[in-house]
């Protein structure tokens, strides 16, 4: 897999046609064939119908945001993964630093005895700066994000449970739900809202979002070109003026802001948070990413793909559930469906080039 | 070659086991379920959702319970499992979404399953927890709770481990993070009266979970006494025991086939049984008479299915139930 036949997107320049009117007339579909998210929106729909077809209460409100939230909680973190993916990295931290990231909310607070904003905020702060540890350790070692992040995975397995024990005696941190402050914050991380007979979960709120400022920053900003040429290549990059460092750092700490942000959803949802939770959802959240078309070379990718990745692991993880299959037999129909979506996505984008 | 097929089965027909082996465990199972419901109720749909993650030999059981019970009861039983707290919630929410019947939901997490399990209350599904969650489950709403008291287990332990003479324990958990392990060796200790120790092994990694005890029983010859929180974990102790040349006792908790033979041929002490299946069966059973009769066991207290101490002498008796997946 080479970036050349997958040529980082531009969209903010439209295309140099120069004066050949059938190119010009073109241009739309051929703009619309080249994005990078088509092969998966493809394949959530073929998976969509799947489960409408063999899953009677697939269809139901209530179902479908049951879905939601579930693809929600992958999708948050789905975004800052897929942007730091098109960045050329990977980061194998990002399911324990969620989970790093409420144990340090809730202790800061119950410790102090502190409003819990006040442990939210320390939260932020320390997430964030795992983040940035991360990408400057990367930065400066030159060593693989494989190897920083898998580091740096381990170290905060052993603090989550470390620490917890040490300062709450148990695994689990103690609650803090009737702590001030714990109904404020609650009603930004983990409420839900009802709409008839159907609710809505602030994540969904947050991870679209996400998606929406994360689109924002790829197609609209010189930051997004930083970061397509940072992953397309580097050393070209900074030979034309991109600040490789500083864009890679910022993406490590664009993860550890969504970290921060699914953190805060658990603790504030459970009110109480086990420490050893959280390893493995790494994978899950790069698999999104991935699904939704973002090459794990770098380079190319989106963040709406992203969603629509989480979104089609929301659903087959659901699905399975609603078709009531033995769960004996999940992990596969999971992988398959998974298998499957990529496959498609892969195809959809090869006649995309083909016809372009 | 179709001869050569031919011959070859013939001849291992022939020379067929008597003992053991497919056939056996399918004479058994052919004696042990009917599958014919006994009642003529609607057919109920019933799911249970646990913590439990793939593959465990302590599940199984608890399903092989619930399936029994369901046949007999004309239920329809669809099971779900997330050791991730929050993905167990969204299972329990999905089928709350699928308008089921029955919930039977293990609160190894507690603090995730609150909502969820009040959101089915109001969606007038009937929940009765299993396994853990006992001191929960009635504020949460729940109909009964069905299982062990972990730290009455625990205590039992450490009792048994006195009546034995024991001097110096350890206690092997094979999942950080699990309060009900935690539970359990806090229990021993309080009533063993002697020392004992904690071993975190990583329990998904067998070759792991043998190298540390081992390495703990070599550094420690003190050491008489090894209990494992799971019956997997047993005889992995056994072969770290061998392999550092310790004097140690094996014990457990939770019982398998391993076990009751390893308990029958003296390489274990004794195990410590919660009776799974009973935790299944009485599950499905309990939401059935809630729903044919709203019946309710246990008057708001948790129903105990253990602790139930086997030794030598019973586990000839339970080696047969072990085998069919039963205890």
């Amino acid at each position: 897999m080479s970036h050349a036949d997958a040529p980082p997107l531009q969209p903010a320049g439209p295309a140099k046609s120069g004066g050949d009117e059938r190119l010009l007339h073109r241009s739309l579909a051929r703009r619309l064939m080249g994005r990078p998210e088509l092969g998966s929106v493809v394949g959530a729909a073929a998976v969509f119908l799947f489960f409408s077809i063999v899953a009677e209460p697939f269809l139901r409100a209530a179902s479908l945001s049951t879905v939601l939230y579930a693809s929600s909680t992958i999708g948050i973190m789905a975004v800052p993964v897929a942007l730091l993916m098109i960045g050329g990295e990977f980061d194998l931290s990002a399911g324990v630093m969620v989970v790093s990231s409420a144990l340090i909310s809730s202790m800061v607070s119950y410790q102090m005895t502190a409003n819990t904003w006040v442990g939210v905020g320390v939260s932020l702060l320390v997430t964030l700066a795992i983040g940035a540890f991360n990408g400057l350790l990367l930065t400066r070692t030159k060593l693989p994000s494989f190897i920083i992040t898998l580091g740096t995975f381990f170290m905060l397995t052993g603090l989550n449970l470390g620490f917890t024990k040490l300062i709450s005696g148990t695994v689990s941190t103690k609650t803090i739900a009737d702590m001030e402050g714990f109904d404020s914050a609650r009603t930004l991380f983990a409420s839900h809202l009802t709409l008839g007979s159907v609710d809505i979960q602030v994540t969904i709120l947050w991870w679209l979002a996400l998606v929406a400022v994360a689109t924002w920053i790829l197609l609209r900003t010189r930051v997004g070109n930083w970061i397509f040429a940072v992953g397309g290549n580097a050393d070209a990059a900074r030979a034309v003026g991109v600040p490789v460092t500083k864009t890679k750092i910022g993406l490590y700490m664009g993860v550890a802001f969504a970290a921060w942000v699914s953190g805060q959803h658990l603790l504030f949802s459970y009110d109480a948070i086990q420490s050893g939770d959280g390893v493995g959802n790494e994978f899950l959240y790069i698999i999104a990413a991935a699904v939704g078309g973002c090459l794990m070379t770098g380079g190319f990718g989106s963040a709406i793909g992203a969603a629509v990745g989480a979104f089609i692991f929301g659903m087959a993880s659901k699905g399975i559930v609603y078709a009531q299959w033995n769960p004996d037999w999940y992990k596969f129909f999971l992988g398959a469906m998974l298998l499957l979506a990529t496959l498609l996505n892969a195809w959809v984008r090869k006649r995309a080039e083909e016809k372009a | 070659m179709g001869a050569v097929l031919a011959a070859a089965l013939g001849a291992s027909l022939a020379g067929c086991s008597s003992t053991g082996g497919l056939r056996a465990e399918q004479e058994r199972a052919a004696k042990a379920a009917g599958g014919k419901a006994a009642v003529n109720t609607p057919r109920w749909t019933f799911a249970m959702v646990t913590h439990s993650g793939d593959g465990d030999t302590f599940w199984d059981i608890v399903q092989n319970g619930a399936q029994q019970a369901a046949v007999k009861d004309n239920i329809k039983f669809v099971y779900g499992h997330d050791k991730e707290a929050q993905r167990q919630s969204q299972l329990v929410q999905s089928y709350i979404d699928q308008k089921v019947d029955g919930l039977i939901v293990s609160l190894a997490k507690p603090n995730a399953m609150k909502d969820v399990v009040a959101k089915a209350e109001k969606a007038g599904i009937p929940v009765i927890t299993v396994n853990s969650g006992a001191e929960e489950s009635k504020a949460f709403g729940a109909l009964s709770h069905i299982g062990q008291d972990e730290t009455v287990a625990g205590e039992a332990v450490g009792e048994e481990l006195n009546k034995r003479g024991r001097k110096k324990a350890l206690c092997v958990l094979h999942e950080q993070g699990n309060v009900g392990h935690e539970q359990r060796c806090d229990g021993a200790k309080k009533t063993f009266k002697g020392d004992l120790q904690k071993l975190y092994v990583e329990g998904t990694n067998m070759p792991d979970v043998q190298s540390s005890i081992e390495s703990k029983l070599q550094s420690d010859s003190a050491l008489d006494a090894v209990v494992t929180l799971g019956a997997p974990f047993a005889a992995t102790a056994v072969k770290a025991k061998e392999q550092a040349g310790s004097k140690a006792e094996i014990d457990t908790f939770d019982l398998n086939a391993q076990v009751a033979t390893g308990l029958k041929d003296g390489s274990l002490g004794f195990a410590v049984d919660q009776q799974p299946y009973l935790q299944g069966y009485q599950a499905v059973d309990l939401l059935w008479l809630y729903k044919y009769n709203s019946d309710v066991l246990g008057g708001g207290k948790p129903v105990l299915t253990g602790p139930q101490v086997i030794t030598k002498k019973d586990a000839a008796a339970l080696e047969d139930y072990t085998k069919r997946g039963t205890r």
